[in-house]
């Protein structure tokens, strides 16, 4: 609510600091604009930014803060005895709290000092934020008081205007690198204390995965075990079979459609194939469910096989479906590069259409071949909904395709998507199973994209 | 040399036979064999996508139709305002189920037994009463009539009606017992049921009971996602694209800016979801399952494939356009402010649409962030609880009941009709926009 007001009052601030800037330059130019340095409008937006930017700052500088604020204030509320808790006493007594003043029910007997806590950390969002808004609001004010003032015909508006724009598109393509760091750090983060309390060797070469952590101290098996092999190998094994769908499917429609096919199939058949790339993987992880897998089951039964009713098969084959245009036009991309001059070589020597493609063109290609098949994989790999409705919860260890399986991405989701305290090994493990994952995609992609490049070098 | 004249000489003399024209025809059929194959991969590929949308559009249509059963009901002034007042407080908080049951009591008048009549009031839905009191209440003057109503059937009695009971099946087997088939086969020899168009599908938020199960809060959870994806990532990508193809020196960090770019596009969504729940949630404590973080999760992920799209629109600029801007004495950014970015706008647009497709279709990151959560309420805020369409297919789709299938189905028909409408518009403004310099 009071970032709505602040939002309003900002905007309508900068729409003032425009036209106050803009009307400053015309005065201070003595009614003739042709005398300042630069149009009136960058005036117009100098001033606002004088305005605009402090305030902004200022505002985004305590929403950053808030929530760390609020969480010294509550700790510094409480009675000093309570403060001196060992750590996680004192974080379940604070996440209490928080629900106290959210206004949860929590199982603890609601004592004054606890509700006195639970109102100053309430009052951070109250009052706090007030404050923060008003001053943000005063400092705007303040900014377009003082940028008017410089308003002046010498001014170089336009190149301060300018600089300010590009800081700003600088800023915005460094997004890029700051997520790569942000995920690369809070993963390792997670994954370091996960590897505090569970050998790193036990966690990449153990055979057997079992998260479930006993909610007392003291129970049987209360730690659980983390040995991630069956999940790579159930990741591999469906990954192997959405690629046997997904590599001879793709690569022949792509060589269908770049070298054969007329021209009016190949404009109606293209898109269709973009229509596969574009629906959702749920609804690839609904059809597995509901259609493929019982599909097989029947099948197996009549043939006297035993199929899990998740069996990796149905996963994996709508997994390939659903690569298989990711395949076909990255394959056809490289192949339509591959020089027409190759082509009429091949035909001036009375090689046949297909000898040609076979010996000529598909070997020229091969490396962008390469290169897709493995971002193919760093796909299949990375896939989550198809596995998580289809593929099975249980670590598998098997290379049966008709048994169940399951992957890192399904155990991620897993081990996240229950209400749990947020740092037990089970979910610190999901961080420790999604560095691996970022990783393995990591290297695949880069090492497909360096190849797809030097290939593409090698013929322009 | 003279080895070959002589081979030439032996071929005119003893006229060996012509091998030649068998192995061409082995050559042609190989020829033919790999066209056949290409054809064949092409056509398993149509083929499948056939298949899937064929499988959820026959699982699905039927979602749009719902089951209604016509019943007699007395308005008896006792039971909604025993002290005789009409006013609106009193007039909703009536006990129409009552009524409603008592309606069916009539109506089977051979059933005893309160086992017996609970199964009988399981006909109708639990949200069946609703009709009744909106009638109630818009329009006072009916109590103590009897008037007819078309109430919303149970999704047991859907689906018996829709034909998905195999009555072929013993008992014991099948979703419905022998008595309420038998109830049901009474009912609709008198014509007392019939489909009609399922509006509460898309009025009605989500609910354990399949037959009042609706998309409208699922709906409402993914525009305001999108929202917040699109104010996010439309302004960054454009900055970042423009600077990156128009003024970034040619240094190791602006190769560093692209090599991030192209790698971010290629990491799996869901590393995005942990990002997203280890730092937006647990280090900014921002709110869980709140469409704001969706949002800035579904930025993060989409911003790569709209920065590069953004940039080869950027590029099919030709300089041509940028010289004469610079040559009238134009800065380099009112070159690109006033010319390069109008003329790029529409493969811009292009892109960003195509990218809010991709978030719009997103599920895992979503599913890290907490937006899974059974939400009732329709989100008001950015901030509220939510989830999203494809998070809500795929929360049904792990229901057990028979009809959560169709209204799972049901909901990706819709999800794949945004979808299309979103694409076509992307199609239809590169069309109409394309430009050849």
């Amino acid at each position: 609510m009071t970032i709505t007001v602040y939002l309003g009052a900002l905007v309508l601030l900068l729409l003032f600091g425009y036209w106050l800037g803009k009307r400053r330059a015309y005065a201070v130019s003595g009614g003739h604009p042709a005398y300042l340095h630069s149009l009136p409008s960058y005036y117009g937006v100098y001033v606002a930014m004088w305005c605009g930017i402090p305030s902004a700052l200022l505002a985004a500088l305590w929403f950053a803060m808030e929530p760390h604020i609020a969480q010294w204030v509550l700790v510094n509320a409480l009675p000093p005895e309570k403060q001196n808790l060992p750590p996680d006493e004192l974080g379940l007594l604070v996440t209490d709290i928080k629900n106290i003043a959210a206004g949860y029910s929590v199982f603890r007997d609601v004592t004054p000092a606890l509700e006195r806590a639970a109102a100053a950390y309430e009052s951070v969002f109250q009052i706090g934020r007030l404050f923060a808004i008003v001053a943000a609001t005063g400092i705007a004010i303040v900014g377009l008081a003082v940028g008017q003032r410089y308003v002046a015909p010498s001014l170089r508006a336009r190149n301060l205007v300018e600089r300010v724009i590009t800081i700003v598109m600088i800023i915005a393509s460094t997004i890029a690198i700051l997520t790569t760091v942000g995920i690369v750090l809070s993963l390792l983060f997670e994954a370091l204390r996960f590897f505090g309390r569970i050998n790193f060797m036990e966690f990449l070469f153990g055979l057997h995965w079992a998260p479930q952590t006993a909610i007392r101290e003291g129970q049987v098996g209360s730690t659980g075990s983390f040995g991630a092999v069956p999940l790579f190998a159930g990741t591999m094994l469906i990954t192997v079979i959405a690629m046997l769908v997904a590599v001879p499917v793709g690569l022949f429609s792509a060589i269908y459609l770049s070298d054969y096919a007329p021209k009016r199939i190949r404009a109606s058949v293209k898109p269709i194939l973009e229509i596969l790339a574009g629906i959702p993987t749920v609804v690839y992880g609904f059809f597995a469910a509901l259609t493929v897998a019982p599909f097989f089951r029947d099948w197996g039964n009549a043939l006297g096989l035993d199929v899990a009713s998740q069996s990796a098969l149905a996963a994996g084959i709508v997994m390939g479906i659903m690569i298989i245009p990711f395949v076909s036009s990255l394959s056809d991309d490289v192949m339509n590069a591959v020089p027409q001059d190759l082509r009429n070589g091949a035909y001036a020597m009375g090689a046949t259409q297909a000898e040609t493609i076979k010996q000529v063109v598909f070997p020229a290609a091969l490396p962008g071949i390469v290169g897709a098949i493995l971002l193919a994989i760093s796909r299949a790999i990375g896939e989550t909904m198809i596995v998580v409705m289809a593929a099975g919860l249980s670590a598998n260890l098997t290379a049966n395709p008709l048994e169940a399986v399951t992957t890192v991405t399904v155990q991620i989701v897993t081990l996240l998507t229950g209400d749990q305290q947020f740092d037990s090994s089970k979910t610190l493990a999901a961080f420790a199973l999604g560095i691996t994952l970022f990783v393995v995609t990591l290297c695949l992609n880069v090492a497909a994209l360096n190849i797809v490049r030097k290939y593409r070098e090698k013929y322009e | 040399m003279s080895e070959l004249a002589s081979t030439a000489d032996e071929t005119v003399g003893t006229r060996r036979p012509d091998l030649s024209v068998e192995r061409l025809n082995k050559r042609y059929a190989a020829e033919r064999r790999f066209r056949l194959y290409g054809l064949l991969a092409v056509c398993a590929a149509v083929g499948m996508l056939v298949v899937l949308l064929g499988s959820i559009v026959l699982n699905g249509y039927t979602a749009f139709w719902q089951t209604h059963i016509a019943v007699d009901v007395e308005l008896d002034p006792e039971v909604i305002a025993p002290d005789g007042s009409t006013e609106a407080e009193t007039l909703k908080n009536a006990n129409y189920r009552k009524l409603v049951f008592d309606a069916f009591d009539a109506h089977f008048p051979g059933v005893e037994g309160r086992e017996t009549r609970r199964e009988l009031h399981s006909l109708v839905s639990g949200a069946g009463a609703r009709y009744v009191r909106e009638a109630v209440v818009n329009n006072p003057d009916l109590i103590g009539t009897t008037q007819r109503f078309w109430i919303m059937a149970d999704d047991k009695l859907d689906m018996l009606h829709k034909g998905y009971v195999d009555l072929d099946l013993s008992e014991d087997r099948r979703l419905v017992d022998d008595q309420f088939v038998g109830w049901y086969n009474q009912l609709k020899e008198q014509g007392l049921v019939r489909s009609q168009f399922n509006t509460n599908f898309f009025t009605d938020t989500d609910s354990r009971e399949p037959e009042q199960a609706g998309i409208l809060s699922a709906t409402v959870g993914s525009f305001l996602t999108l929202f917040v994806t699109l104010i996010l990532s439309f302004p960054i990508a454009v900055l970042a694209a423009v600077y990156l193809e128009e003024f970034a020196p040619k240094n190791k960090f602006t190769d560093l800016i692209e090599v991030n770019i192209n790698n971010l596009a290629a990491v799996p969504s869901i590393v995005f979801g942990l990002l997203g729940l280890a730092v937006i949630i647990n280090f900014f404590g921002l709110p869980r399952s709140a469409p704001l973080v969706g949002g800035i999760v579904l930025t993060l992920m989409t911003l790569p494939t709209i920065i590069i799209s953004a940039r080869s629109a950027l590029k099919a600029v030709p300089p041509s356009i940028r010289e004469a801007a610079l040559g009238v004495g134009a800065s380099r950014i009112q070159t690109v402010t006033h010319h390069v970015l109008p003329l790029s706008l529409p493969g811009i647009l292009t892109g960003t649409i195509i990218g809010m497709a991709q978030a719009l279709g997103e599920t895992a990151p979503l599913l890290m962030v907490g937006m899974v959560a059974f939400i009732v309420d329709v989100p008001t805020s950015f901030t509220d609880s939510a989830t999203v369409l494809p998070v809500q297919v795929f929360l049904w789709s792990d229901s057990p009941e028979r009809a959560f299938v169709e209204k799972t189905s049901g909901a990706i028909m819709v999800l794949l009709a945004f979808l299309i409408i979103m694409n076509a518009t992307a199609v239809m403004l590169r069309k109409r926009f394309e430009r050849r310099w």
